[in-house]
């Protein structure tokens, strides 16, 4: 293992699904960069391709779909040149995952206890009653009430939320490295997001894990990440420090996305919203894949924009950025 | 629980009464036993006498009202042919077409369950094509026939397994039974098979549809996400999800197996309820019709009980609904 390499690398990430309709690019040059002890926020309309990226980092992208391009370095390593049993070393335990959809987590006839004292048996040659004592902590560390009765219950006998911090704990029970957590707290209420969100920061700065945050709402993006990377149709076509894209983005895409959300320094104004849909992934313009919904589209745009470092540390997929606000932050 | 088992307890008793009051019209409207019962011969008076010892001189509402009444005591009539009590005549044959049943479902599940699996986990390989396209034999091809085939193969020209009867019986619990001695599990094995062909493809298709589904699911690849052994994830977690649905239509069709089993114990000379009740139709033994049909209905039911028992130790979701 490399101690001066990042946790986690990306790099011109591609993922295809062969479907019969045709190649879906979900996922079509994805790079970003998430060193010990930081967040990535990774936010982008729905279909953009977040939870695909995850997927392909943690090596469960099911066929018909498969990573057609780009590397993926772990503490350095190459995890395409991993075995299934390596990788499987690795899920759960280097690397977790926190899924979307908090219903569908966990498997609806098996105790939570079950669920838990397995992952920790999966990774950590411990007894059984050790792995319960495990489970109960990560559990208490959740904010669960009474942690012994609840490992007796079974996943319908929680809220959404409840199931959530389950699968939370579970992403926990070996202090990963690297935690992918799609869109965690979506299901909560504000109060218990507010505490997930600072239990998330307090564990990157203690063990440093990195972390990254995928989600819509940029507002909890601003307050937890440190770097972000805006994806549009497959593409990262933004990234840098969260407060420089948040205070002066480049690309008209994150102008769109920061101007639709309500904001305290704009009371008062309406709220904007970006014009036209998410175009098909099936079949994209030639180009830029933000064209026909961009307000400073030109002829140019029609051949496909690279990703230059405009600003030190800050990348935008777009020919004409918003360079002079750019300027004046 | 309690209030699920006793309104379970009351729903059955309405249906036993219905089913008696349907299957005695049903079988008074089949035809006079009296034709075929009294020799031609007999004189007017002695036919007079017979109709009164057998009960049939009285209004039809009578003899439904003293065969309720007797039902109550147990009493389900006596065999006209065999002037024995309907019920113990058909109590005798039980066993025998319940171990055939069993032997049956044990084999679907046995068979059934690992192709699907298969077929389920590698849905493009070759052989699995071959297991789900001879499933479709199994739903296809008629029982008869197929029971007929293994006879001229396994008995007839390979002469591996005997083709007719029970065999060897031992005792348990005070009946007899063929699966406790090795002659009477070889009598059973042709018969057993015969009567599984069209389970086994349902458990295959059931288990194959089962994993392609579950599958898909979330809660599946977070199990993958957690790490876990393909092993663990596939016997545990994909697993205990299909059995929800197998056991259910699995236990739901013993009933039918039971009502099945007719075809294959007359082919295989099988000394079982099914046949019993074949030769009391051809004789219109009334008493045994009726009884064998009110032994089915109760059958059905305690089956449709069990299923329900077992599904609700099978889905958490379920327990926690009949609580409340
Ligand atoms: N199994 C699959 N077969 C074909 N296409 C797929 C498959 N899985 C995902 N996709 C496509 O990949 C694209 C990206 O999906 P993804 O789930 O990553 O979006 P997302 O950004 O996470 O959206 P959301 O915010 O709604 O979760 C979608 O357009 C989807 O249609
Ligand atoms: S490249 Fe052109 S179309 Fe694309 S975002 Fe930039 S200006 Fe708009
Ligand atoms: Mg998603």
């Amino acid at each position: 293992m490399n101690d001066t390499a990042p946790t986690l690398e990306v790099r011109e990430l591609r993922t295809h699904f062969f479907t019969r309709a045709g190649v879906v690019k979900a996922v079509d040059d994805v790079s970003f960069t998430v060193r010990r002890g930081k967040v990535l926020g990774l936010v982008g309309e729905s279909g953009s391709g977040k939870t695909v990226t995850g997927f392909s980092i943690i090596g469960l992208v099911d066929p018909p779909g498969r990573i057609a391009g780009g590397q993926i370095l772990f503490q350095g390593k190459d995890l395409a040149s991993l075995s299934e049993a390596e990788m499987r070393h690795l899920r759960g335990n280097r690397i977790a995952m926190i899924f979307q959809d908090p219903m569908m987590t966990l498997n609806p006839v098996l105790r939570i206890d079950t669920q838990m004292i397995e992952t920790v048996q999966a990774h950590a040659k411990v007894s059984r009653e050790e792995a319960r004592q495990r489970a109960r902590d990560a559990l208490g560390q959740v904010g669960i009430p009474s942690p012994d009765e609840r490992l007796k219950s079974y996943p319908h006998q929680f809220s959404g939320g409840m199931r959530q911090r389950v699968a939370i704990a579970i992403a926990l029970l070996h202090k990963p490295d690297l935690i992918i957590a799609d869109e965690p707290t979506t299901a909560l209420d504000v109060t218990i997001q507010g505490q997930i969100l600072a239990e998330a920061q307090k564990l990157c700065a203690e063990t440093g894990t990195a972390l990254i945050w995928i989600t819509h709402d940029l507002s909890v993006v601003a307050g937890l990440a440190d770097d972000i990377a805006v994806m549009y149709a497959g593409k990262v076509v933004e990234s840098g420090p969260v407060s420089q894209v948040l205070d002066a983005p480049l690309h008209p895409y994150t102008v769109g996305l920061i101007g639709s959300v309500p904001s305290r320094n704009r009371r008062g104004e309406p709220l904007r919203q970006i014009p036209g849909m998410t175009p098909s992934l099936l079949n994209l313009p030639e180009g830029c894949a933000f064209r026909s919904r961009c307000p400073r589209a030109e002829p140019n745009c029609a051949v496909p924009p690279p990703m230059p470092e405009y600003r030190p540390g800050r990348f935008a997929r777009c020919i004409h950025p918003h360079l002079e606000e750019a300027v004046a932050a | 629980m309690t209030v699920f088992l006793l309104r379970r307890l009351m729903q059955a008793a309405v249906v036993v009464l219905a089913m008696s009051l349907l299957v005695f019209i049903g079988v008074y409207a089949i035809g006079d036993p009296v034709e075929i019962l009294i020799s031609p011969e007999a004189d007017q008076i002695e036919r007079e006498r017979a109709i009164a010892a057998l009960g049939l001189d009285l209004p039809l509402w009578q003899q439904y009202l003293v065969f309720l009444g007797k039902a109550l005591q147990g009493d389900l009539g006596r065999s006209f042919v065999f002037n024995e009590p309907a019920l113990q005549l058909i109590l005798q044959r039980m066993p025998a077409t319940l171990e055939l049943a069993f032997g049956a479902t044990f084999a679907a599940l046995l068979i059934g369950l690992p192709l699907g699996l298969y077929a389920g986990l590698r849905p493009d390989s070759s052989v699995s094509k071959g297991i789900m396209a001879t499933s479709i034999l199994g739903f296809s091809l008629p029982t008869f026939w197929v029971g007929l085939m293994l006879i001229m193969v396994f008995a007839v020209q390979l002469g591996w397994l005997p083709s007719t009867g029970r065999g060897e019986t031992a005792e348990l619990f005070g009946l007899r039974w063929s699966f406790l001695t090795w002659d009477g599990l070889a009598h059973m094995v042709m018969p057993a098979i015969n009567l599984a062909l069209f389970k086994i493809s349902l458990v295959i298709r059931l288990t194959r549809a089962g994993v392609r589904e579950t599958m898909l699911m979330d809660y599946v690849k977070f199990a993958r996400a957690k790490g876990l052994s393909p092993a663990r994830v596939t016997f545990v977690h994909v697993f205990k999800n299909i059995l929800i649905p197998v056991v259910t239509v699995v236990g739901l069709e013993f009933g039918g197996t039971i009502a099945f089993s007719v075809v294959t114990e007359s082919i295989f000379a099988w000394p079982g309820m099914g046949k019993l009740i074949i030769d009391s139709i051809n004789v219109l033994d009334r008493p045994v019709i009726v009884a064998y049909l009110m032994i089915i209905v109760l059958m059905f039911i305690t089956i449709n009980l069990v299923v329900d028992l077992t599904y609700s130790l099978l889905d958490p979701r379920v327990r926690l609904e009949s609580k409340a």
